[in-house]
């Protein structure tokens, strides 16, 4: 089976300063898998790095194609969905125009259609808000918002870069029971950064941690979360 | 009385011109964050153009049409070609850029054309009507074919997909990126959609002023303070800031002779109009940059 | 966006030039002091060859003025010919209706012209990068409709424009009146450059890039921004406005469309072509403007024969596209691409 996602020894810089020092990590078709680390660690760095968002050097290849060198557009139009930090919402615009603007690149309508009312199931919310100028959503609305807006690109992996960031315990929880559901339902392959290591080794079936732009140790999910060496001193927790 | 009204009718025909120039720089404002100086140069080249095409034979509006779309081809390369790769260059070397394109639009005009006044075809019939004591045909024009060309742009930019694209493109080009969208194609898009604004505004211009190379440097300065009125980032406002700007300088003017008139002393009439001008300019970039219809705009750093 | 022409790194700078290179510019100065006696002596040069020679300098003064501004204190002008105009009137009116010497009339030139600047500064201390540009640019726009305003007609004479005479030589020297106002435009300039050298040097000059660089470091650095700046505004409109008096002088005339907008846009072309961030900059610059204006008509015709277009250019088309292409190859001007080329030779 070809791995849906695969990075190779990349590095990635801001100006001078390197940020990764070669990364190297896999992700099967449908699977979760979840950065985890400090702040600093390189976590959210690796996911701009997959979408050329940051300059980078290294292999990284998308359903066996490589994509390093896209542009970030274009690597999105292959199927990669960025759930970016800061939710990147557009405020000016409605809730429906931050979905429309979000299904732009497609042309099947039934599909787009269908999406829709996918993400009306999830967050019926969002429904309710259609209006709504996307500015004034809650944070945890605008998170929703966010997540619909990748599920609307039609994605075969999504990138999440801390879905709980900034939001209450409650509100946190529904959007990883949501998350749960899109993975399995849509089949869409979910590569998770979080500071809240518990919540993302619950979700998640793979797991590799990152300590000054290193990957410093991997493995299954359920192992990490077992092993409390490991968590004690990378995981703080 | 009916002199003011004449002022204010007069007042809005020509508010509709500067609406449309300030729909232009609001275009490329929005979407580069630059103020495009050239853009009067472009509109005169563009009137030209129109003339030219007449002089051979077309109907006003297809030359218009064909110039429309010519110009905006002209503004999708200048972006493309020119601005692109100083997309990270320090403010003045893109501002001396502008001064380039101004110089080169206007002496090719020149050197094309010559500097002798033309007339030029007013496309609008000249029939009497009811009220035509206060405006005439091609002023009533003027300001429908503003008002319409408004309506386009904004259904364009709320309900088709590529007007969306465009929008998210200014608002937010990180996050347009990760929508899959070209943002570097939609600035262009941008540049020639105000280009073919600029376009019309000057061949609409051109019945009045004549045609001639320097045509627009005053207008552009109203077209300026009008988007400022209304909000540089805001097309809505720069077409309410166009006409509030038309009609406040007719009224000034008016005012002015009046004052002249019943107590004999001069302090401004016609010849102060791009004094007049250059006050609203400074007034409102001093006292409120946003316009009165802009909302406080995060600044990109 | 805060910072204009230059960055950090960038090859700014007579000021970060040493001290040892000072005696050729002294000596250079001193030919140029000599030049009536040598070329006009022996007829190298005549009357007409000397007025040029001074609009050159009167424009690098000029220069001078938005370079302090733009390239050394980050604001943006687009209406320098503004200036230029306050001044060049100041001059005309003071010797046309009190019958001032023309000597007396350029400190009060220098004053008027620091005031109003200075005034215009204020509002301007408010605005940034395009901001200035645009209000700037409107400013240049207004300028000449603004001269033929009617309450000043009788002292500007409206459209008309005044007419002055140029002063013969004092003392009964043997020059003509061309090479003694050469010597005076001369003098003025060696001054001015001295004065804004050392102005660089001090620690106002330190100031002021500072703010160029970044205006929040230098104020929490304790710069007083809003007042540097507008008073950096009022020293630049006053040289730009002592090369309008000069200019005035030795035009002899003065009307309200000698100010138009092209005249700003040649002041700001002088200042980006020669170096923005550079006093040879500005002597570079000045000899352009004037070369622009006096030969491009001739150059732009030989280049459109040479490749044959079937079209009469005019010089802007040649001008414009110039401008184009210095910003993509020497965005810092000749001055400071010579001087990036100077440092690559040497290797450091």
């Amino acid at each position: 089976m070809v791995a849906l996602l695969e990075v190779e020894d990349l590095k990635a810089f801001y100006g001078q300063t390197q940020a990764l020092h070669g990364v190297t990590f896999s992700l099967q078709p449908g699977g979760i898998t979840t950065l985890l680390g400090a702040n600093g660690a390189g976590k959210t760095t690796t996911l701009r790095a997959i979408c050329n968002m940051v300059r980078t050097v290294g292999a990284i290849r998308f359903d066996g194609r490589p994509i390093e060198g896209l542009a970030t557009e274009e690597i999105v139009r292959c199927g990669v969905g960025h759930v970016p930090e800061g939710r990147g919402t557009f405020t000016n615009m409605s809730v429906d125009e931050n979905l429309r603007v979000a299904a732009y690149t497609r042309s099947d309508k039934a599909g787009v259609e269908r999406d829709r009312e996918m993400v009306y199931e999830y967050f019926p919310i969002l429904k309710a808000r259609l209006a709504q100028q996307a500015g004034t959503l809650s944070g945890g609305e605008q998170q929703m918002l966010a997540i619909s807006r990748a599920l609307m690109l039609g994605p075969r992996l999504m990138l999440l870069d801390e879905p709980s960031f900034g939001l209450a315990p409650l509100i946190v929880q529904e959007i990883f029971r949501i998350m749960r559901r899109i993975n399995g339902e849509a089949k869409v392959g979910m590569l998770l950064v979080e500071q809240n290591a518990a919540l993302a080794l619950e979700l998640a079936d793979h797991a590799y941690v990152l300590e000054t732009g290193r990957i410093v140790m991997s493995g299954k999910a359920s192992d990490v979360k077992s092993n409390e060496a490991i968590r004690k001193s990378y995981l703080g927790y | 009385m009916e002199q003011l009204l004449q002022q204010v009718a007069s007042g809005l025909a020509n508010g509709a011109i500067y609406a449309c120039l300030a729909l232009a720089l609001v275009m490329i404002f929005v979407s580069t964050d630059h103020i495009n100086f050239a853009q009067g140069e472009l509109s005169m080249f563009s009137a030209y153009l129109v003339w030219q095409l007449i002089q051979w034979g077309l109907n006003f509006w297809l030359a218009l049409a064909i110039v429309a779309f010519v110009s905006f081809l002209i503004g999708v390369m200048v972006e493309r070609v020119i601005l692109r790769p100083l997309h990270s260059a320090p403010v003045l070397s893109i501002v001396v850029v502008f001064i380039g394109l101004l110089a080169i639009f206007h002496s090719l005009a020149g050197a094309i054309w010559g500097h002798t006044i033309k007339d030029f075809p007013s496309p609008f019939p000249n029939i009497a009507f009811a009220g035509s004591g206060y405006i005439g045909p091609h002023q009533i024009g003027m300001i429908l074919v503003t008002i319409a060309l408004l309506v386009a742009l904004f259904s364009f930019f709320r309900f088709t997909p590529l007007g969306l694209a465009m929008r998210a493109a200014a608002q937010n080009p990180a996050s347009a990126r990760l929508a899959g969208i070209r943002v570097d194609w939609m600035l262009a898009l941008g540049w020639g959609l105000a280009a073919a604004i600029g376009a019309v505004a000057g061949s609409l211009v051109a019945p009045v002023v004549y045609l001639e190379p320097n045509m627009m440097a005053s207008i552009l300065l109203y077209g300026f303070a009008g988007a400022l009125v209304g909000g540089i980032a805001s097309p809505g406002g720069a077409v309410v800031g166009g006409f509030i700007v038309g009609v406040l300088e007719n009224l000034i003017a008016y005012l002015g002779n009046l004052l002249e008139k019943t107590t004999g002393v001069y302090i401004i009439g016609n010849g102060e109009k791009l004094t007049v001008a250059l006050i609203i300019v400074i007034t409102v970039l001093t006292l409120k940059p946003s316009g009165l219809f802009g909302h406080v705009t995060v600044k990109r750093v | 966006m805060a910072t204009t022409a230059t960055t950090a790194n960038s090859p700014v700078t007579a000021a970060a030039r040493p001290a040892g290179h000072k005696w050729w510019i002294w000596l250079m100065v001193l030919l140029l002091a000599l030049l009536p006696l040598l070329g006009g002596k022996t007829g190298l040069i005549s009357n007409y060859g000397f007025l040029q020679l001074s609009l050159m300098i009167v424009y690098a003064i000029a220069v001078l003025g938005l370079i302090l501004l733009t390239g050394f204190n980050g604001q943006i002008s687009l209406g320098h010919g503004a200036f230029f105009a306050v001044g060049a009137y100041t001059s005309a009116v003071l010797i046309d209706q009190a019958s001032w010497p023309y000597w007396a009339t350029l400190p009060v030139a220098a004053i008027v012209c620091f005031l109003v600047g200075y005034i215009f500064g204020m509002p301007a201390l408010r605005l940034e990068g395009h901001y200035l540009a645009l209000a700037t640019f409107a400013l240049a726009v207004a300028v000449p409709q603004f001269l033929k305003y009617r309450h000043f007609e009788w002292f500007t004479n409206g459209v008309q424009g005044i007419n002055i005479f140029k002063p013969d030589p004092p003392f009964g020297l043997p020059l003509s009146a061309d090479q003694w106002m050469y010597l005076i435009v001369l003098f003025v300039a060696v001054l001015m450059f001295w004065i804004a050298r050392n102005l660089l040097d001090s620690r106002a000059g330190r100031a002021m890039m500072a703010i160029r660089d970044h205006s929040m470091a230098a104020s929490t650095m304790g710069v007083n921004v809003a007042h540097y700046k507008t008073v950096v505004f009022g020293i630049s409109a006053l040289y730009t406005g002592v090369a309008g008096a000069l200019h005035a002088i030795i035009f002899e005339f003065v009307a309200p469309d000698s100010f138009r907008f092209e005249l700003s846009i040649a002041i700001l072309v002088g200042a980006v072509v020669g170096g923005i961030a550079s006093l040879p900059g500005a002597v570079i610059g000045g000899i352009f403007v004037q070369v622009i204006d006096k030969y491009a008509d001739a150059l732009t015709k030989k280049l459109t024969t040479a490749v044959s277009l079937p079209l009469d250019l005019e010089p802007w088309t040649i001008y414009g596209i110039a401008l184009i292409l210095l910003m993509y190859v020497m965005p810092m001007g000749i001055a400071g691409g010579l001087t990036a080329l100077w440092r690559k030779l040497r290797g450091s």
